[in-house]
């Protein structure tokens, strides 16, 4: 028996408006509301809502026999609350059903994990409380921001309580090795390692209507066949892809639900073949060895890295001037400045500021709503920078500032003693002015 | 196989990007070669006093031959100077005001004796194209005396030579166009330069164009088919490297520098909007305007009457040694081109390590990554990029380093190969 997990990822961020440097301090709005929302609509009634009517149909009719795992960012919770709840809705009929697994991930889609515990953590704990709040589950298991992924990170990871995590199964680290069993992580062997199968992912997710590719057309009897004729003893497919690849990257032209939909049938009721969660699988397959992954991989470009968002120096520049801050949003309690830290560190900013033009810049292009990557990069810190102004006036940077802030509040409050004081004495005058009068 | 080429000026007498074009492209040339070359250009150049002594009196003009040898390749090309007044990059209208009222007579070419000399008298009208009938006569004489398999034409002054050349010799005629009438106008075109272009294209059997801009304009304004006309963009001269050489700038301020002709093709106006946004938000900052140009009062005026002038400079014309002053001290360069065929200044200013913001109206945006890239009427953009590049600094870093190396790959040697590609392709 073979198992197939299919995982699909989710995320949206609210992307800046043009916020240019004579906004900084005079505006303190950030957001393409118009960009976002339109954007929004479009890839929910392209691909999120008819992919979910698609995998409902399949879960009633295939019962537990079919199962799906998801890990969709808090952004784009909030954007679906905002602009398209009806996704909400449906992704709660699909949870009923019982045949979908929720992920855990960072709120943000953040890069978190590769700067600091704390923050990381938070971000991880905000995003299981508005999983648990829509629901009603608390997930187990741990996909990161574009599947990065290092020895470390795992084992933060385990420490916090998660039972596996998902990455991308990169040549750099397996060499010769497949992606289709479980391993676990080098330094807490508790916590187990799914890794995705690029090859078999990828001919779906970025190859499927590709007309120049050998396999074209990819039908579902092909696919399945692929599954069968491999090694005999591997024992799990893991095909993690982007949920917009239904419908948005493979238009619904091509046959991608059709595709779905068969595959589904098919793997379902095979004798050889079975859907699972990644929480199944871990419970039922046994892993084969540790997996040292000394150095960050990702599922993105062809390095399998970092580099696309944190390759070169705006990068970052952008990137360690927004986790300066973090001390001190840690002291901050406005809701408002929460909201735009958890905004602000979303990946896509730095994303959009690679300059990696020539191998994978057409993905990075296709997804950046800016022109350049210099142009993002101003954008950024222009917003990052009217954020460090009101950041300041709620906690004051430094000793100076700190100084500054309490003298102003000595001062405020002795003038508000003066004040009283002057109403008291004034008060006094105008008692002893009757006193005189009615001497008089 | 060998080429005569008609230009209008060559390093070190040049007012324009175009004699700089030129000598790369012949230098990348003599590196390559395969293609030997006959330089012809009139000896006198936008400097109208010099010109106007050299003319009045001379009515037995020689052409005089030398060569010149490049150093460093060991190769030479024939070099002619023809004594004439051509007056690079003026409107016809800038022409007349400078010379209807020093000539009056009348100027015609008679014949030849020998192949060096030219006899000029008589006078001067105070038509430009007449100017450009007699450079395409002596084009004649030297298209008689001279072996050579492909002609090229540098813009539209010389497309009267080149086309007397190829009906004299019945050579191919290669035209090269750097600027179009309606770059250089801004719209308001001369209906008698459009015309000369336009023959000379029509005439020409293949056209070079610097830019896919330049191309577009060609194809849609004259009306000639794509398939003649080739994209061939210009390089840089390599320059030694000084990172190490410091310049104290008189000023402990970063400085915003627009270097080129004012002009209304230039944008200039764009960058003193600009400038007056920048300087809202900080003060470390002085912007300089290098040039001249027929725009020059008018933006000293409008400098003034933004009350900015205390932090915005006005260089006036600055040649050679000056220029490279200039990019040293520079922190960012703008080159706000409203239609810009290619525009080789921001090429110098990366290879001076200094961060460039170019306009989508210019061809070197076409090949340039590592710049940013703004419309020439979106003043908001370039004051984001300016104050961008000032404050955050890896955007600057990136600019450095990165543009550096991009213009460092920009050699005229590829350039010259295009161009011998072309040449091929009409023989």
């Amino acid at each position: 028996m073979k198992t197939v997990c299919l995982f699909f990822q989710i995320h949206q961020p609210f992307r800046h408006r043009r916020y240019r440097f004579f906004d900084i301090g005079n505006d303190h709005y950030y957001y393409d509301d118009y960009t976002n929302e339109s954007i929004l609509r479009n890839i929910a009634q392209k691909s999120y809502l008819p992919t979910n009517k698609l995998l409902l149909k399949l879960a009633t009719l295939l019962k537990d026999k079919f199962k799906v795992s998801f890990s969709i960012s808090g952004l784009a919770l909030e954007q679906f609350e905002l602009y398209a709840p009806e996704v909400i809705i449906s992704f709660q009929k699909l949870a009923k059903t019982g045949c979908v697994e929720f992920l855990s991930e960072t709120y943000s889609h953040s890069l978190a994990s590769l700067k600091d515990k704390t923050i990381f953590e938070q971000q991880v704990k905000l995003h299981d409380k508005i999983i648990f709040e829509l629901f009603g589950v608390k997930p187990r298991i741990f996909r990161n921001t574009e599947m990065i992924y290092s020895d470390k990170i795992g084992a933060q990871i385990a420490e916090m309580g998660y039972n596996a995590i998902l990455t991308e199964g990169a040549k750099q680290v397996l060499g010769w090795k497949s992606p289709n069993y479980v391993y676990v992580n080098a330094i807490n062997p508790r916590l187990k390692v799914l890794m995705r199968n690029f090859k078999l992912s990828d001919d779906i997710a970025f190859r499927f209507s590709n007309t120049n590719w050998a396999e074209y057309p990819l039908t579902a009897d092909k696919f399945v066949n692929w599954l069968e004729k491999a090694n005999p003893k591997e024992e799990l497919f893991n095909l993690f892809l982007s949920y917009g690849s239904f419908g948005e990257r493979q238009p619904k032209e091509s046959g991608i639900f059709d595709f779905l939909e068969k595959f589904s049938m098919q793997v379902a009721n095979h004798s050889k073949l079975k859907f699972a969660t990644p929480s199944e699988v871990i419970e039922e397959l046994q892993p084969v060895s540790a997996e040292s992954v000394p150095h960050p991989i990702s599922w993105a470009d062809n390095e399998r890295d970092l580099t696309a968002w944190l390759g070169n120096g705006m990068q970052k520049e952008a990137f360690e001037k927004l986790y300066n801050l973090r001390h001190q949003i840690a002291k901050c309690t406005e809701t408002e400045m929460i909201k735009d830290w958890n905004y602000l560190q979303a990946s896509d900013h730095f994303y959009y500021m690679s300059t990696k033009y020539f191998s994978d810049g057409e993905v990075h292009s296709y997804f950046n709503p800016f022109d350049s990557p210099y142009e993002a990069f101003i954008n950024y810190m222009n917003v990052l920078s009217d954020f460090k102004i009101r950041l300041n006036t709620f906690v004051p940077e430094n000793e100076v500032e700190n100084e500054i802030s309490a003298l102003q509040k000595i001062v405020a409050e002795k003038e508000e003693k003066i004040r009283k004081l002057e109403a008291t004495v004034s008060a006094l005058e105008k008692k002893g002015k009757m006193k005189k009068t009615r001497l008089k | 196989m060998k080429v005569l080429m008609f230009g209008w000026e060559f390093p070190p007498h040049i007012s324009g990007g175009l004699g700089t074009a030129c000598f790369g492209l012949t230098k990348g040339m003599a590196k390559l070669n395969q293609v030997g070359v006959i330089f012809v250009v009139p000896k006198v150049f936008g400097d109208e006093e010099h010109s106007a002594i050299l003319l009045i009196g001379a009515n037995n003009v020689p052409i005089t031959r030398k060569e010149i040898r490049f150093e460093d390749v060991q190769q030479k090309i024939d070099y002619y100077e023809v004594e004439s007044k051509l007056v690079p990059y003026v409107g016809e209208e800038e022409f007349w005001t400078l010379k209807s009222h020093k000539y009056s007579k009348e100027i015609r070419f008679v014949n030849t004796n020998d192949g060096y000399k030219i006899e000029f008298s008589g006078k001067y009208g105070p038509d430009l194209l007449q100017e450009i009938r007699n450079y395409a006569l002596v084009a004649e004489i030297i298209a008689r005396d001279n072996q050579f398999d492909v002609i090229h034409a540098h813009d539209w002054l010389t497309f009267p030579a080149g086309i007397a050349a190829k009906n004299n010799s019945r050579k191919p005629l290669v035209v090269h166009v750097h600027a179009t009438e309606f770059d250089r106008s801004g719209g308001n075109v001369n209906p008698k330069v459009y015309a000369i272009e336009r023959e000379g294209m029509e005439t020409a059997d293949a056209i070079i164009a610097v830019s896919g801009l330049t191309k577009n304009i060609i194809i849609e304004k004259y009306g000639i088919p794509p398939g003649k006309i080739t994209v061939v963009y210009n390089a840089v001269e390599p320059v030694p490297d000084e990172t190490d050489k410091g310049l104290q700038k008189g000023v402990n301020e970063k400085i915003v520098t627009f270097l080129g002709r004012i002009t209304m093709q230039k944008g200039p106006e764009y960058f003193i909007e600009a400038a007056k946004h920048v300087l809202k938000k900080m003060n470390n900052v002085r912007f300089v305007m290098a040039g001249s140009g027929d725009l020059m009062n008018p933006m000293i005026a409008r400098v003034a009457e933004l009350g900015i002038s205390d932090h915005f400079h006005f260089t006036g014309f600055l040649k050679g040694n000056d220029v490279i002053q200039m990019l040293r001290m520079t922190d960012v360069f703008v080159m706000p081109s409203v239609s810009e065929p290619f525009g080789i200044v921001p090429l110098e200013a990366m290879q001076f390590n200094v961060p460039v913001i170019i306009s989508n109206q210019s061809g070197v945006a076409e090949i340039i990554e590592n710049a940013i890239k703004i419309d020439f009427w979106d003043i908001y953009a370039m004051a984001d990029a300016i104050y961008g590049i000032l404050n955050y600094k890896s955007l600057a870093k990136h600019f450095k380093r990165e543009g550096k190396q991009e213009v460092e790959n920009l050699e005229w040697v590829n350039s010259a190969s295009a161009v011998t590609d072309v040449y091929k392709s009409v023989l």
